[in-house]
């Protein structure tokens, strides 16, 4: 327990490192901007603006990163309340009670019950992932080709059984995701695969920033054009010193269930796929039931509003845990910090924890810096951005192709790289329509080439027995869960089924 | 959408298969069956939302509304156009007098915006670019014939 605080303190201090505390503030004011528009969330921000981190050295850059996930949670709630349109789908619950809010003329008084819940959903999510992060670390440490294969399939099973989507839709992207990490040479032979017309752009294989900030950036932006026509309307925030004072007083009225949203967040955070969405809705959920007066939920209840973003802020900084300790992202906007992190040459799991503390405890730390600096700024600067949401469209969609189109071209510098990343922000954007989920495939990307390995290395180990997978016990327990919770739906609607059959 | 699916499945089986799919005695399994039962498996799940539509049980295939409505379709149209065009122009002129190009067309005939703001951000985007990009990071962006006239701007970054 001391050895934590001591590695915490020397974290904080890391963070606070000039480069690194300016990377920060940096990180958390675009976080609170990208957050704040509506139809772009963290994931965007994070995979238009990974390629330019390459400016700073690795801990900077991730800390970077972090700081915009961090500020892009806060800022989702901005829209959420003003325009009554989610900034990002975490913010979805936000909109059921701030828009009343807003429309009763309280918007200011919902803004700063957002603001104030983010920080305590931070605050408690930060300091259960200290707790938790460095006794997980060790355990995986115990961890070998067969149990991380397993762990793999567990995760992806979570998408299927949680993400409460088409199913075999779900398994059509997952599996996409893993065939398009497979182009280029292969790691064990090294010989050439799935080179399409001979095309040489194809041998050094698809990179997973060309996929996300074609889905993310180009995908998105069509289909946030498509479904707002970019018309909106601004609520009027009127602030001044003294309604921020008067307005921390309703900190009272949410305190109980901003922190059971949190607790409950931050767990529901660390499973991959379920995310901060589901959590923030859990915890909206929960507010209610636990509320004296439920009724006055969706009618402008500032509980309504503080429960569900203290949820996703909690569940943004769960998704981190399984990231940073196991290697297994928890959410799309970690998986791209993961597929980053492999970039710089640091290979998220267990042995980060003892070859790189550094750098570990300098992201840790820089959460609970980055938590307090977006409160800040947020309570600091809400007209600003208010503001900001009045940005016609016109201006904004094309400065963020063009950082698409920059930000594709950057990482290997190849015109092929580009063609590509529109293609599938085309093909992101088409398959969306139908319902095909989007997320399943960007994790897969980047999980595909270890998740290759593991299978190959483990299969190489016990000579092709599949076997394997289930003597080991950690891998047994993982794969009877993945098949647990794949066959979830079925057994759910065979019972519903008998039930409605019955009655 | 789900045909198109299948059909691409069946098209990554035909081309991993060209490499070895079965197991290599001493080896371990070639390197072309994980992408093998990986494409397999995509079959699978897009017969299964075929069935899935034929039966109409996914909400898509009940539903009556246009899949892209006129309005959408050139909303839409015009951004993904206008991408196409930027990449186009890239391959022709370089990437910065295709970005002059494509601010122009978006901000003055897509946004109305007036000739001064476009002017402003014409310029200024390319600008913040070529700093951030070739200057700061390095990165030399595709400039195709126009390279030339960058050789000033080399030589005071350079010197």
């Amino acid at each position: 327990m001391e050895s934590i605080v001591a590695l915490l303190v020397s974290g904080i201090l890391e963070a606070m490192q000039p480069t690194n505390f300016i990377m920060i503030v940096l990180g958390c004011t675009i976080g609170l901007l990208v957050g704040a528009m509506p139809g772009l969330g963290s994931v965007n921000g994070v995979a238009i603006l990974l390629p330019i981190t390459f400016l700073v050295p690795p801990t900077a850059a991730i800390i970077f990163l972090a700081a915009i996930y961090y500020g892009a949670m806060y800022g989702g709630a901005i829209s959420s309340i003003t325009l009554g349109i989610p900034g990002a789908s975490t913010a979805v619950a936000t909109v059921f009670d701030g828009r009343p809010l807003a429309q009763s003329g309280k918007a200011d008084r919902a803004l700063i019950a957002a603001a104030i819940a983010s920080f305590i959903g931070g605050t408690i999510s930060v300091i259960l992932f200290t707790l938790f992060a460095p006794p997980l670390a060790a355990f995986a440490l115990k961890f070998g080709p067969p149990e991380e294969f397993a762990l793999m399939v567990l995760a992806f099973a979570t998408f299927i059984g949680l993400g409460g989507d088409d199913i075999p839709k779900t398994i059509f992207s997952i599996l996409i995701g893993l065939v398009l990490a497979a182009i280029g040479l292969d790691i064990i032979s090294g010989q050439p695969r799935l080179i399409f017309g001979d095309i040489s752009g194809f041998l050094h294989g698809i990179n997973f920033l060309v996929l996300a900030i074609g889905i993310y950036g180009i995908g998105e932006m069509l289909w946030t054009l498509e479904t707002t026509k970019g018309d909106v309307t601004v609520h009027k925030v009127r602030m001044s010193a003294r309604s921020l004072m008067n307005n921390l007083r309703d900190i009272r009225q949410y305190i109980g269930t901003t922190t059971l949203g949190s607790v409950i967040g931050y767990f529901v955070g660390t499973l991959p796929a379920a995310g901060a969405t589901p959590a923030s809705l859990m915890a909206y959920g929960l507010a209610k039931t636990f509320s004296r007066d439920p009724d006055s939920f969706g009618k402008g209840n500032v509980s309504g509003v503080a429960a569900p973003e203290a949820g996703n802020n909690a569940a943004s900084t769960g998704s981190m845990l399984p990231m940073i300790t196991l290697g297994i992202p928890g959410s799309p906007t970690t998986a791209i910090l993961l597929g980053g992190m492999i970039i710089w040459g640091l290979r998220p799991g267990p042995l980060l924890f003892s070859e790189h503390p550094d750098f570990v405890w300098g992201l840790i730390g820089s959460l609970y810096i980055a938590n307090l600096v977006t409160v800040l700024i947020n309570l600091a600067f809400i007209p600003v951005f208010v503001k900001v949401l009045t940005l016609p469209f016109t201006i904004l969609a094309p400065t963020i192709y063009i950082l698409c189109v920059v930000g594709g071209y950057a990482p290997t510098q190849t015109m092929h790289d580009v063609w590509l990343m529109f293609l599938f922000g085309i093909v992101g954007y088409l398959l969306r329509k139908l319902n095909y989920p989007v997320a399943p495939a960007v994790l897969a990307i980047v999980l595909g080439p270890l998740a290759e390995r593991s299978l190959r290395q483990s299969l190489l180990a016990s000579q092709g027995e599949m076997s394997i997978f289930v003597e080991r016990p950690i891998s047994a327990v993982c794969m009877f869960l993945a098949l647990a919770l794949v066959s979830y739906p079925v057994i759910r609607k065979f019972l519903n089924k008998r039930r409605s059959n019955g009655g | 959408m789900a045909v198109l699916c299948a059909l691409c499945s069946i098209g990554l089986m035909v081309k991993s298969a060209e490499l070895n799919i079965g197991w290599i005695e001493g080896k371990g399994p070639g390197s072309g069956a994980w992408p093998f039962w990986l494409s397999a498996g995509m079959l699978l799940v897009s017969c299964l939302t075929m069935y899935r539509w034929f039966r109409g049980i996914t909400p898509e295939s009940r539903s009556t509304e246009l899949y892209i409505t006129r309005d959408s379709l050139l909303v839409v149209g015009i951004s993904a156009g206008s991408i196409l065009f930027l990449l186009v122009a890239t391959h022709i002129v370089g990437i910065y007098f295709a970005l002059l190009l494509f601010l122009l067309f978006y901000l003055r005939f897509v946004g109305h915006h007036s000739w001064l703001l476009t002017v402003v951000l014409m310029v200024g985007i390319p600008v913040f670019i070529f700093c951030l990009f070739e200057w700061a990071l390095k990165i030399p962006l595709p400039k195709s014939f126009t390279e030339p006239m960058f050789y000033p701007i080399y030589d005071l970054m350079y010197s």
